[in-house]
């Protein structure tokens, strides 16, 4: 598609013509002729042998075994102090939880009533934004209360309002330190690229044998998932204040404090405040994992009705779940775009502190109706109202209904489609993947991405589960592909108005923040535990981010240039294909490159589905309670993740910068 | 030290509840795990009151059934009530090779996991549950990627159950697809059950599922020892494997290493509990049927069974 879309181009610049035409063969080359060559190569090139696999397992499992026995502190070890650390977060937690909820049983003091948390949460969205905020927020809260949530969806939302903070304060530190040393930077940066793109269950096991497991290391795993992209939007937001902003408090006189303090950090506000979203929304992401390993709280309630086969009272969960993220987003979000306001200083006290009153008021309205009504304190029991019934029947509606038609898709798939291209991927001899990967890094960024991406790969050879993490790679390659099937047409469709993208972008941020253990379910109902069922579940999820990236691409083309389009009289296909999409390319690419984050992410979790892959040995790990395993099969992944994001980026940077656009 | 503290906990208890009659247990709370299927709360519950009866703290710590072997080896959970042979033997055998975890009690329950199905495919299987005649109509349970084979849909593969081995030795005419999860298990038998399409998967008892499925076991060969190991046995010369499941595997008790010093008077209690089957099928029930929150659920059982618990608390006291 990109060659024909940029004639024009490439006949401007003859060289760059004939070098697009043979880098994408030398690419290619080495690889086609290893592949057709599989049957006369060696063994050895084909199969990664079992001698040659490096035991990075047993060093793993040596370094924790290390950690958590030896007194390399002296006194103690190093587990002795990840536990002791683990131990401080009870406080605020038992605090936070006391006040939504729990109340205070030793000090006669009762939680906050509903009312009160509602009205409260209201006043907050009004202050923020408006008062449509302030009615989605109260409403929110009071959906908990009403349908029989209250007490989970407290917990829950106590761990994300003591993780959140302690996430982003870290992630904070971490970005200043990386801005400021330029060896942390080294680092830190290609650590956070591997955290980020680890499966969130190869972090369990460490995390039960140096936290522990219960509520508490629920949180703390929160915390831990949490850090990255705060850490990773600190460094973004510092980097990119203005020179000229930091010279003007150079000429004012600031210390190296106060210039980090004063201009650095009110500079960068607004990216800072969007990773403070994305660690909320991050928490809210973990609250379903982080059940493993003991938080309670909505997540939990929702694995065991999905357990119980409970599928209504599951999706009634998750639905509080979504409506939690939904509502921390947009108060998050408001706070973002929020500009400090001032009052003029004759006013009176009621118009300097609106908000305050109004929350004072709240207060005190709520602790009379809670003296007066129970129902304000806590909702009952018996009528709280549930949407189970509706869900239940609506699940085995779409079963009865459209089981037997979609068993032709089913078959046909899996008969025409997957089980040849698996077939074709597992007898992809590993050299073979070397070189293309190698090729192509160094076609996209010289000969240092080559190394990088090359080396990636041969780890994930030399770890010794080659042939799981080809079947990983064939199951994400195809959910990836029909992703961008289906997802590019309906982002295409949903640029078209303002309207179109309105309802796309809300439908994207529930399916995302929906846990994704409820997919599950329904997909094996539908095409029965298989390969089917698990391309399905992961095509769910991770279609999102390519429907989100172009869109945002499409509309972001510069009006001149459509324009420009216009008036040499282009026709609306042409104006697309010829003008808006060649633009909107490389964001769509992005917006690919996160589809396979979302894909690997996904494939991990459909292992409780039934696959064949590295999931399914994560799994085991996790049975056989093997963290070094755990982790190894956890770094196949992420630099699986990493080779092709590292490809992507490098080749979408190139291209932005032909066609002006960076 | 597991035949140590084996041996210690079948014999010598007794003397040593006696004995220690003067020790007093630790006031250090003791932490019961809750996993995510519903008799096992209720279980854990009851398990729970009955230690508070015997003047114990307890609490109760969610984890998921897997890492909860970690989580007991470090003494982050104080014991597991429910121990499936099947499920989660390998993993409890391995923390109690390492010292960590001691064999607390067995509990009259007998677990069986065997291939099962639902009543209605007798009518269009006859035979069953003989597994020759399974095998007769093994093409009723064929699937687009396995025909003509039928399917079977068998437990997560680290359950370690031996499927494909017993169809090759029994020269079956199945295939087996392994689930991920029991939770896998549970949902395509829910869809298979409203379409009353023919299905044949791996189940146990006690569980949740016979209160809400009818069904039954397939009746293979019957389980012998030398089956596994020794080829010549049974009708398969040349392979092992070619039986059926032992109808009677175990349901146990674990407890962390420290737990019989550190709470003397809870462990008695605690190696006194003991569920049958339809102990477990109540409790089940009361969650699943009754949609009763666990902890009601729990006083329901006590409220029933007082007779049986007030013993369990008047020998250890």
């Amino acid at each position: 598609m990109s060659a024909a879309t940029l004639p024009r181009q490439e006949s401007m610049e003859p060289q760059t013509q004939l070098a697009s035409m043979t880098r994408p063969l030398l690419v290619i080359l080495p690889f086609a002729i290893l592949l057709l060559a599989a049957s006369v190569l060696p063994d050895w090139a084909v199969q990664v042998p079992k001698g040659w696999t490096i035991p990075f397992v047993d060093w793993a499992n040596t370094v924790i075994g290390h950690l958590r026995d030896d007194a390399i502190f002296g006194l103690f070890s190093f587990r002795d102090l990840t536990r002791g650390i683990a131990e401080l977060i009870t406080w605020p937690l038992a605090f936070v939880e006391g006040l939504l909820v729990a109340g205070f049983p030793k000090l006669g003091i009762a939680a906050m009533p509903w009312v009160m948390t509602a009205g409260l949460s209201g006043v907050l969205g009004w202050y923020l934004k408006d008062w449509r905020l302030g009615a989605l927020a109260a409403g929110c809260v009071a959906y908990m209360a009403i349908f029989g949530k209250w007490e989970l969806s407290m917990i829950t939302l106590s761990v994300v309002l003591v993780a959140a903070p302690i996430a982003g304060l870290i992630g904070f530190g971490i970005g200043i330190l990386a801005v400021k040393k330029q060896w942390f930077e080294a680092l830190i940066v290609p650590l956070l690229n591997v955290l980020q793109s680890l499966p969130h269950f190869s972090y369990l096991i460490p995390i039960a044998v140096f936290i522990g497991v219960g509520h508490k290391a629920g949180t703390i795993a929160t915390v831990i998932f949490a850090i990255p992209p705060m850490a990773r939007l600190t460094i973004l937001g510092l980097k990119g204040v203005a020179e000229e902003v930091r010279e003007a408090g150079k000429m004012a006189g600031c210390t190296r404090f106060q210039t980090l303090w004063m201009v650095e950090i009110p500079a960068a506000r607004q990216p800072l405040l969007v990773g403070v979203n994305q660690v909320i929304m991050q928490c809210l992401a973990m609250v379903v994992i982080a059940s493993f390993v003991g938080a309670r709280g909505l997540g939990h309630d929702l694995l065991f009705r999905l357990q119980a086969l409970k599928i209504g009272q599951a999706l009634e969960s998750g639905v509080a779940i979504v409506l939690m993220a939904i509502t921390l987003d947009q108060l998050s979000r408001a706070a973002a775009h929020k500009q400090p306001a001032h009052a003029a200083t004759d006013a009176t006290l009621l118009e300097r502190f609106p908000f305050l009153a109004a929350a004072l008021a709240v207060i005190a309205a709520s602790l009379l109706l809670a003296a007066i009504t129970p129902y304000a304190q806590a909702w009952p029991a018996e009528l709280a109202l549930s949407t189970a019934p509706f869900w239940d029947a609506l699940v085995d509606w779409i079963t009865l209904t459209l089981y037997d038609p979609l068993q032709y898709l089913r078959n046909a798939m899996l008969l025409y489609v997957l089980i040849p291209i698996r077939d074709l991927f597992q007898s992809i001899p590993w050299t073979a993947m070397v070189a293309l990967v190698a090729a192509a890094g160094w076609s996209l960024g010289g000969l240092r991405l080559s190394l990088t991406v090359s080396g990636f790969v041969l780890f994930i050879a030399f770890a010794g589960y080659w042939e799981r993490s080809l079947i990983t790679a064939y199951m994400v390659t195809v959910a990836v592909l029909l992703c961008i099937a289906i997802g590019l047409p309906i982002g295409i469709w949903a640029s078209r108005s303002e309207r179109r993208t309105g309802i796309a972008k809300l439908l994207c941020d529930t399916f995302q923040t929906f846990p994704s253990f409820i997919y599950l379910i329904p997909v094996i109902m539908l095409f029965k535990v298989g390969d089917v069922a698990a391309i399905s579940a992961i095509i769910i999820y991770a279609m999102i981010p390519i429907v989100r990236y172009t869109i945002f691409g499409l509309r972001n083309v510069p009006q001149e240039i459509v324009e420009a389009g216009i008036t040499s009289g282009c026709t609306q296909r042409q104006l697309l294909w010829n003008i808006r999409m060649p633009l909107a390319f490389p964001e769509i690419m992005l917006g690919i490159n996160q589809t396979i984050m979302f894909a690997l992410f996904m494939v991990i979790i459909a292992a409780f589905i039934g696959t064949k892959d590295i999931g399914q040995e994560i799994f085991r790990a996790l049975t056989f309670n093997d963290a070094g395993k755990g982790l190894v099969l956890g770094l196949c992944v992420a630099f699986m993740g990493l080779t092709a994001d590292q490809l992507i980026t490098a080749w979408a940077t190139k291209r932005k910068q032909r066609l002006g656009l960076a | 030290m597991s035949k140590f503290t084996k041996s210690a906990s079948m014999a010598t208890i007794m003397a040593f509840a006696a004995g220690t009659a003067f020790a007093q247990d630790s006031t250090d709370v003791i932490k019961i795990p809750t996993h995510n299927w519903s008799s096992q709360i209720v279980g854990a519950h009851i398990v729970g009151k009955l230690l508070e009866k015997g003047g114990a703290k307890v609490e109760y710590v969610s984890a998921d059934s897997q890492v909860v072997y970690t989580a007991l080896c470090e003494g982050d959970v104080s014991l597991v009530h429910e121990v499936w042979e099947g499920a989660f033997g390998v993993a409890f055998q391995k923390v109690v090779k390492e010292g960590c975890v001691v064999d607390a009690a067995t509990h009259d329950a007998k677990t069986r996991e065997e291939w099962w199905y639902p009543t209605y495919v007798e009518e269009v299987c006859p035979g069953l549950p003989a597994w020759e005649a399974l095998n007769a109509c093994a093409d009723k349970f064929a699937t687009a990627e396995t025909a003509p084979k039928g399917r079977f849909l068998g437990g997560p593969v680290d359950w370690l159950k031996h499927d494909a081995e017993r169809v090759e030795a029994l020269a079956m005419n199945f295939e087996v697809v392994n689930a991920g999860s029991s939770a896998a298990l549970w949902a395509e038998l829910e869809s298979a059950f409203k379409r009353k399409e023919p299905i044949v998967l791996f189940n146990w008892t006690p569980n949740f599922v016979e209160a809400l499925y009818d069904g039954k076991f397939v009746e293979f060969p019957a389980f012998d020892p030398k089956c596994k190991d020794d080829p010549a046995w049974g009708s398969n010369k040349e392979l092992s494997y070619d039986c059926g499941n032992p109808k009677d595997g175990y349901l146990k008790i674990a407890a962390w290493k420290e737990f019989p010093t550190k709470w003397p008077k809870a462990y008695a209690i605690l190696q006194k509990i003991n569920f049958s089957n339809m102990d477990i099928a109540v409790q089940a029930k009361l969650a699943d049927i009754d949609n009763m929150e666990p902890e009601a659920a729990a006083d329901k059982w006590l409220a029933d069974n007082e007779a049986r618990w007030k013993a369990w608390l008047g020998s250890a006291s």
